[in-house]
């Protein structure tokens, strides 16, 4: 994305946004994914549950999420960690 | 056998009741036979914009009850010949109307008209499902803009899934319907345009219809757009109806129109 904002030529309209971002959403919807994999409110517990065999943390300890760039779906996983005592 | 038509969007507010109008009445001046049916019900406004809101006695909730007949309910429209207008209910819900009733009014309807033009509610819940249902053309109203395509990418899928032509085999003909459209917004790139538009949802372009402060006149005075002669909004829905019947009419208004000498000198 950063490597094609830079060879534009100049900044894109935003028509020209509104497309780029509805052809990524229309592209999915056509693929019958139209919301968040819903096994992630599940999975997000169970990583919770094994992490607290090895380290104390906290209930908002894991954050889980799904970012989409076009073909791309990445599954993003932010574990925060206890500050040392 | 009649055609049903369906004005769908998804998203309200988008112009399906004005273009429901327009198109019905486009129709019946063509000499068809033609019905326009609100399913909005418990929003009703198409007898509003139809300007029979005074001659509402029984509406489509009422026939589906069978408290009255279809004969009763139809309002005949006083200005042009073949045009017929079913009103929503104001007071019931959207639960009001069954798949088995919306069908045997429809059926019954078929042995008279020729087309049946179908004014959907927003959203994809059952109301919208249900305007839907029967359709053999579908008129997909969408405004240039992000959240409006979307939808009416949704309301495509429903189409193709639960209609009663997607159970037995067959697609519904969808035409594609923008509203809105501001063409000097477009040429300053801050509007989709309409190419944009179609490239998206790759369905048929039937119409264009141009932002227009006519489309308010219109409506307050309860005569449909189509009706007001020689502007814009009217000439573009004229244009929908000869293309929907066969002619082939080139797109216009796409282009921004260019202020004359007077016009840059006393602004506008
Ligand atoms: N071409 C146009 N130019 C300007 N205003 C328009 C145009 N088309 C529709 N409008 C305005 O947009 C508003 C919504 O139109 P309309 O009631 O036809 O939409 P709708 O899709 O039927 O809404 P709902 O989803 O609530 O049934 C109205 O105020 C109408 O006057
Ligand atoms: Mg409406």
């Amino acid at each position: 994305m950063a490597l094609l904002d830079f060879f534009r030529q100049s900044k894109p309209t935003t028509a020209q946004l509104a497309k780029e971002r509805l052809q990524v959403i229309v592209a999915h919807q056509r693929a019958g994914n139209t919301s968040a994999p819903d096994y992630l409110p599940k999975l997000q517990k169970d990583l919770l549950r094994v992490i607290r065999k090895y380290v104390k943390v906290g209930d908002d300890a894991v954050n889980i999420g799904v970012e989409r760039d076009g073909e791309l779906e990445v599954l993003e996983l932010n574990i925060t960690l206890p500050s040392q005592q | 056998m009649a055609q049903v038509v369906v004005v769908t969007s998804g998203k309200g507010g988008v112009g399906k009741t004005t273009t429901s109008a327009s198109f019905a009445t486009g129709l019946a001046q063509a000499g068809h036979k033609t019905v326009v049916i609100d399913f909005d019900v418990g929003l009703r406004n198409l007898d509003l914009i139809m300007g029979v809101e005074r001659r509402v006695v029984f509406d489509f909730v009422n026939v589906i009850a069978k408290e009255a007949t279809l004969k009763q309910a139809l309002i005949r429209d006083k200005r042009v010949e073949n045009l017929y207008i079913l009103a929503a209910s104001q007071t019931r819900d959207k639960d009001a109307l069954t798949e088995a009733g919306v069908k045997r009014v429809i059926e019954e309807l078929s042995k008279d008209f020729d087309y049946i033009v179908c004014d959907s509610p927003a959203g994809i819940e059952k109301g919208a499902q249900l305007a839907m249902h029967f359709a053999d053309q579908a008129l997909i109203v969408t405004n240039p803009e992000v959240s409006s395509v979307r939808d009416s990418d949704r309301v495509l899928g429903l189409l193709a899934s639960k209609t009663a032509k997607a159970a037995a085999g067959e697609t519904i003909t969808e035409h594609l319907v923008v509203t809105r459209y501001d063409p000097a917004r477009v040429a300053k790139g801050e509007m989709l345009a309409v190419d944009d538009v179609q490239e998206i949802l790759a369905i048929d372009l039937l119409a264009v219809i141009p932002e227009s402060t006519d489309v308010l006149n219109a409506s307050n005075a309860g005569s449909p757009v189509i009706a007001l002669g020689e502007i814009p909004a009217a000439e573009a829905y004229k244009d929908m109806v000869a293309r929907f019947l066969g002619e082939d009419k080139p797109h216009r208004f796409l282009e921004a129109t260019k202020k004359g000498l007077m016009g840059r000198l006393f602004g506008g």
